[in-house]
């Protein structure tokens, strides 16, 4: 369950990224946050994951207040929660393979356990057999999956994903969407913020609107 | 636990060492300035252990005790008796008055004063020769020897021992302040090395911290790189030290061949060796620390 009260986040050159924000959500829920660039999605989930902190008001995660968060503490938030970065974030000094593996190297898996694992994230995005390639060699696409492989490798709760479907043409969208709810069935709380309205005309889930720092009703 | 621990552990390793070995030159460049800063202050250490050996060797201080004149042959053996007990005397040479004065009238070029002097003005002494050449502790010795009845005087020559420690004791400070020196040098190496190394890392720090990675866990490989670059800093400050003391023995041999000696200089004793070992490591891994601290920080994903 995650729980935003009264939240807002002002930077110093006076710019309101959030304007008292409430929201909750369930465990086990897939949410779309939606609103034009700069409406202050990155903002949100940002401070979800603690990269950003609130200048005002409460974040819970499972009755935990992020927003007061000692830093020495960040580090385990943050193995709770898988994420997907908009620029990717991939390492080209390192393999696939290895790319994966990080998450795992930092949670303290052994080999044997972390490689299975690496194997099993690899086959849910469908890159098995791209284990030994260079990250350099891959297309947007497979950047893409390969940045989801590395979030849910070590089994997160909480998946977060910021404009997952930024540069992809609409086939690899819908791809991409169809593995979040793959996840979402699992029961993996899923939150995933985007621009791009023609993904969200079908779907049941839960939609936040933001504007301006603002919630829409 | 404690097996992934050591896992982890053994795997940061293994990564440092294919890092030093992935640039070459870089890593080799910068262990040999360090073993050449640190060879400075070892080298003088070892000379100046050496000096210390052979003074010790060549130059057993003695002392004369003089006894009593009224002193009587018992007395003289009880007194005998006595100093064999001392473990530094290591010879004992007994003097009687007769033999003093012959000796002095050999020696002398008065003779004739001696010969009309009504009776032997000198005392009988005993000789001692010691294996200790601490002033310190032949002071002590000196004045323990002193509160024996039988015994009158006691007299060394410390003027020697004096100038001699004075002279160690100057050679140990130059040996303190140059390590100093050099260690500043290392450490700064080592900063440079590891602040360069967080410059071309700083996506793979970010990108951990973004997924949870401990500060320990993203110090622990910069830490084990300037363990491991001190260490063998150390070990080619050991091999510089090793090569010049062959090297001067090897002249050495042959100048002292016209004074008909023979003489080597030791080399650093194994002991001394891995300490040096254990402390370029710690200075290795010091100047990562501080680096890592100075560097890190600045690295917060955004």
């Amino acid at each position: 369950m995650i729980t935003f009260k009264n939240v807002s986040k002002r930077y110093p050159n006076g710019y309101v990224a959030l304007n008292n924000i409430n929201l909750s959500i369930n465990v086990g829920e897939m949410v779309f946050l939606t609103g034009h660039s700069g409406a202050g999605k990155s903002t949100l989930l940002k401070s979800i994951t603690a990269i950003e902190r609130p200048t005002s008001g409460t974040i819970t995660i499972s009755g935990q207040n992020i927003a007061q968060l000692k830093s020495s503490a960040i580090p385990f938030l943050r193995r709770k929660i898988g994420i997907v970065f908009q620029d990717h974030k991939l390492l080209f000094d390192r393999s696939v393979f290895d790319n994966i593996l990080l998450p795992l190297q930092i949670s303290n898996f052994d080999t044997q356990t972390a490689a299975s694992r690496v194997r099993a994230a690899l086959d849910k995005v469908g890159l098995l057999k791209k284990e030994k390639v260079m990250p350099i060699t891959l297309s947007g696409g497979e950047r893409q999956r390969l940045c989801i492989a590395r979030a849910i490798v070590h089994r997160p709760a909480i998946l977060i994903a910021d404009e997952p479907t930024g540069n992809l043409d609409i086939a690899y969208a819908r791809d991409i969407m169809k593995m979040f709810t793959s996840f979402n069935q699992v029961g993996v709380t899923v939150i995933i913020s985007t621009h791009d309205a023609s993904l969200l005309e079908n779907t049941q889930h839960h939609i936040l609107s933001l504007a301006q720092g603002s919630l829409l009703a | 636990m404690i097996r992934v621990w050591l896992a982890q552990h053994w795997f940061v390793f293994v990564a440092t060492f294919k890092r030093l070995f992935a640039t070459p030159i870089t890593s080799l460049l910068s262990v040999i300035i360090m073993g050449v800063a640190l060879s400075v202050p070892v080298s003088i250490y070892v000379l100046v252990e050496n000096l210390q050996a052979i003074a010790n060797e060549r130059n057993s201080p003695q002392m004369s005790i003089f006894l009593r004149n009224d002193a009587k042959q018992d007395d003289i053996d009880r007194i005998r008796q006595d100093l064999e007990q001392y473990p530094q005397i290591i010879g004992l040479e007994f003097v009687t008055k007769d033999v003093a004065l012959q000796q002095l009238l050999e020696k002398s070029e008065l003779p004739d004063i001696a010969i009309n002097l009504p009776r032997n003005p000198l005392p009988d002494a005993f000789v001692i020769t010691l294996n200790e050449n601490t002033l310190e502790n032949l002071k002590q010795l000196q004045e323990d020897l002193k509160g024996k009845p039988e015994i009158k005087y006691v007299q060394f020559d410390s003027a020697w021992i004096e100038r001699f420690s004075a002279l160690l004791e100057l050679g140990h400070s130059i040996i303190l302040m140059i390590t100093m020196i050099s260690s500043i040098a290392i450490i700064a190496v080592m900063f440079n090395t590891i602040r360069l190394q967080i410059a071309t890392k700083h996506d793979e720090i970010e990108i951990s911290k973004l997924i949870g990675a401990t500060d320990s866990f993203i110090r622990r490989p910069f830490l084990y790189f300037g363990a491991l670059q001190g260490l063998a800093a150390g070990a080619i400050a050991w091999l510089i030290v090793l090569l010049l003391i062959h090297l001067i023995n090897e002249q050495l041999i042959l100048f002292l061949r016209f004074y008909e000696m023979e003489f080597v200089l030791e080399s650093l004793s194994t002991e001394n060796g891995l300490s040096l070992l254990f402390f370029s490591s710690w200075l290795g891994w010091l100047g990562a620390r501080l680096s890592v601290s100075n560097h890190l920080w600045r690295i917060e994903p955004q």
